[in-house]
């Protein structure tokens, strides 16, 4: 979540919502429901979910959009989303609600069809006055090249006024605060050319510089056209992934309601499953809660009457009561959000290299064009001469490709990213990662899934094996669900047991023949707990054996550390879990810095040290006790799987469950950075050659016209070829 | 050269057309969901009849 910078030569400044812009598009939303389809990929898939939608009676109009993989649907009251879901999972289409609310700005993307528009005029008025101009260098003379000339006129004036509006506005709002921006140049090239050829024109002379005015502000719209595009693209998938979590929460007569709704001693009853959405304080209801998202711990905690719960954590087993003492604004997960922000302000301080080149850039062709202008009325006292020459540099000056050198970059580097699972959200993260040395993983959930897998079936007996099999078949809870899945893996029958029972927070019992079988937390079995996350089977008097399970490794980890390894980046394991469990996932991703019982404040230190000793450091974490330390990181990276604050601090999202891209974005982020220096370059030798010819007064439109389109063409083509690789 | 006289207005006339005819796709959603359009063009539903 960067602010661009006013000063910024960056085209996103045109592109990012203002608050207006967002409240305006939130209103024209109808009642309607909107689903998340992420499996769907062809036409097949199409009119399959659009006809088992439309098969639902009710369903008044259904509407796939394949791009964003979407649907939206238009159905009677009585119609919820979770009913079509169910629908959809019976076809075989995974689908999720959206939340319309944080959707609404991007539905209707007034913004980036308004710069189209403006970019399909400009190239429609360069074109005619491009053909005009043709006849003109090609020798037409007098009356016929003053008639083209006027109607180029006719065309070129209301074609600018609509078009070049944006880099007019955002001139203005720079001047207004005494700055610069790109886009002050811009704006003044345009006008001067603009106003010089409608007196040339007016007074018949030779040359008209309607046709540069013209290309100028086409080549610099598309440029700012494919920087919206990028960027629109991944604001969507960003706020899709917001919009993924519906804020409800069911209140302890059963009825939903918005967690905004609630106030503080309210009831809200969280069903197994369920994330708690306020902080609170249980009343009634035995249960475990999953707290890895907030502190890392892998083995869930129990929790009772008057265990106190923050916003964020899963319960697990039993449906528990709340009563809320910290709600919406209020709540831990806000307020860690609001120091998240102060972090954030440090990093948003970051000086992009289209800022720094825009920076010198501005005043140097302003004081060339004034000098070209009084060097050229001392020597010659000619005004109307002096004026063409000074407003031929300028034109030729003009940032053509030094406005499309970074969009034209980003823009393929985030394509080829956002096809390899990864999401860029901040403009600035690409140039960032490219200059990382240093690499710090969070553990549960981001190194490892936070799915705990069975370790050690093989050390039990078969008839334990057995009886530990049919008691975690009939829970939900995690630990047990795993259990089970492993012993039918490896064909483990399960053994008739009668009088089962769960207690909600303990653990399940039953009898075995005449024995009592006992499955759960080792302070209900009286025995002495493990390091590592267990559950425990008690037989009859039998002593208590332990079932150990480990945290599974993320898809991709381990190549993935060996990739930056290789890259030579010092890679660090940074927890909140215990030091067997970080050691033992250290050991399996070959990290050999790691630490463990750090808390949240303690790896936002770490990193604030690594920071102070010239490290430029690269976070990966998912949880909330990792947001602090995601701000405080030079650039930072999150799952989609992550609380959303910590995605929300993050300059990039890992879309897909692999870790393989975070290695292979380095790399890209390099390349791109490197394409974007080579670019100024490239820029700027057109300008070496360019700005002389100017200056001796021998640039006419024909040399102004070919310079400009043949370095904007040398420029994207050089950001074409980071795709090809 | 008086055939300049209608021609460059022909020129720019059609070239407009074009500009409007761009402008109405744009207002009509067309460019929304440019890769599910390309995928139901292969569709065998509305092949008879168009959409209701």
């Amino acid at each position: 979540m960067t602010v661009t910078p006013q000063y910024s030569a960056c085209p996103g400044c045109t592109a990012a919502p203002t608050p207006e812009m967002v409240a305006e598009a939130a209103t024209d939303i109808s009642a309607q429901l909107l689903l998340s389809l992420p499996g769907i990929h062809c036409g097949g898939c199409i009119s399959a979910v659009e006809r088992a939608l439309m098969a639902q009676p009710g369903v008044r109009s259904a509407r796939v959009n394949l791009t964003l993989k979407r649907a939206s649907v238009e159905a009677d009251d009585s119609i919820t989303a979770e009913h079509l879901i169910d629908v959809l999972a019976r076809v075989g289409y995974e689908a999720h609600e959206l939340d319309a609310g944080s959707l609404s700005a991007t539905e209707t993307d007034k913004r980036g069809k308004a710069l189209l528009m403006r970019l399909a005029v400009a190239g429609f008025a360069m074109m005619n006055v491009m053909l005009l101009s043709v006849a003109v260098w090609s020798g037409a003379a007098e009356a016929t090249r003053d008639l083209f000339h006027w109607i180029s006129g006719i065309i070129a004036i209301p074609a600018i006024a609509f078009s070049a509006q944006p880099f007019f506005r955002n001139a203005w709002s720079a001047l207004r605060v005494r700055r610069l921006n790109m886009d002050v140049p811009i704006s003044l090239a345009i006008l001067l050319a603009a106003g010089m050829s409608i007196y040339e024109t007016m007074q018949s002379g030779e040359h008209a510089y309607f046709d540069a005015t013209l290309s100028l502000t086409f080549f610099l719209l598309a440029g700012r056209y494919l920087d919206h595009r990028t960027r629109s693209v991944a604001r969507s998938a960003a706020e899709e992934l917001a919009a993924l979590e519906v804020p409800r929460a069911l209140r302890e007569n059963g009825e939903t309601v918005d967690v905004s709704d609630l106030r503080v001693n309210d009831l809200v009853r969280v069903v197994p499953g369920a994330r708690m959405p306020v902080d609170g304080v249980v009343t009634q209801g035995q249960s475990e809660l999953d707290r890895s998202l907030l502190t890392g711990e892998s083995a869930p905690v129990a929790a009772s009457p008057e265990t106190i719960v923050s916003a964020g954590e899963i319960n697990l087993t039993g449906p528990l009561v709340v009563r809320v003492t910290a709600a919406g604004k209020d709540s831990s997960l806000h307020q860690m959000a609001d120091l998240v922000a102060l972090a954030e302000t440090s990093r948003n301080r970051y000086t992009s290299l289209a800022d720094k080149a825009a920076r010198i850039y501005a005043p140097a062709v302003h004081l060339l064009s004034l000098a070209a202008f009084t060097g050229w009325f001392w020597f010659s006292g000619d005004l109307r001469l002096s004026m063409n020459i000074a407003v031929a540099v300028l034109i030729i000056t003009c940032p053509c490709a030094l406005g499309l050198a970074v969009p034209a970059v980003t823009t393929a580097a985030s394509g080829r990213l956002f096809r390899s699972g990864m999401l860029i959200k901040s403009a600035t993260a690409l140039e960032r990662l490219a200059e990382v040395d240093t690499v710090v993983f969070d553990k549960t959930g981001t190194l490892t899934t936070g799915q705990l897998t069975l370790n050690n079936l093989a050390d039990h007996s078969e008839v334990n094996k057995k009886i530990a099999l049919a008691l975690a078949q009939g829970s939900g809870h995690p630990l047990a669900v795993s259990l089970a899945l492993a012993a039918k893996k490896a064909g483990v029958e399960p053994a008739i047991i009668r009088n089962f029972t769960e207690l909600p927070g303990y653990g399940v019992e039953a009898r075995f023949g005449n024995q009592k079988v006992r499955l759960g937390r080792a302070d209900w079995l009286e025995v002495e707990e493990l390091a590592s996350t267990a559950t425990y089977l008690k037989v009859g008097d039998e002593p208590a054996v332990a079932f150990v399970f480990m945290d599974a490794l993320r898809e991709g980890a381990r190549q993935c550390v060996l990739d930056l390894t290789a890259q030579g980046k010092d890679v660090i394991l940074l927890s909140g879990d215990t030091s067997a469990a970080v050691a033992d996932i250290a050991g399996r991703v070959d990290i050999d810095a790691w630490e463990a019982n750090m808390l949240p404040a303690d790896k936002a230190a770490r990193i604030a040290v690594l920071t102070k000793t010239n490290r430029k450091v690269l976070m990966v974490g998912d949880g909330l006790n990792d947001t602090a330390a995601l701000a405080a990181a030079h650039v930072s990276i999150s799952p989609a799987s992550a609380l959303e604050a910590a995605r929300v601090v993050s300059d990039m999202v890992l879309l897909g469950g692999s870790l393989v891209p975070v290695a292979k974005a380095v790399t890209i982020a390099k390349s791109a950075t490197h394409r974007i220096k080579e670019n100024f370059a490239i820029a700027a030798l057109y300008n070496m050659v360019a700005i002389p010819v100017a200056l001796i007064g021998l640039a006419t439109p024909l040399a102004a016209a070919l310079a400009m389109s043949g370095s904007s063409i040398s420029v994207s083509l050089n950001a074409l070829r980071l795709t090809k690789k | 050269m008086n055939v300049l006289v209608y021609l460059i207005p022909v020129s720019l006339i059609l070239g407009g057309l074009g500009l409007v005819g761009f402008f109405w796709a744009i207002r009509g959603h067309q460019f929304d969901d440019p890769e599910g359009d390309s995928q139901r063009i292969l569709t065998d539903d509305y092949d008879d009849a168009p959409k209701a």
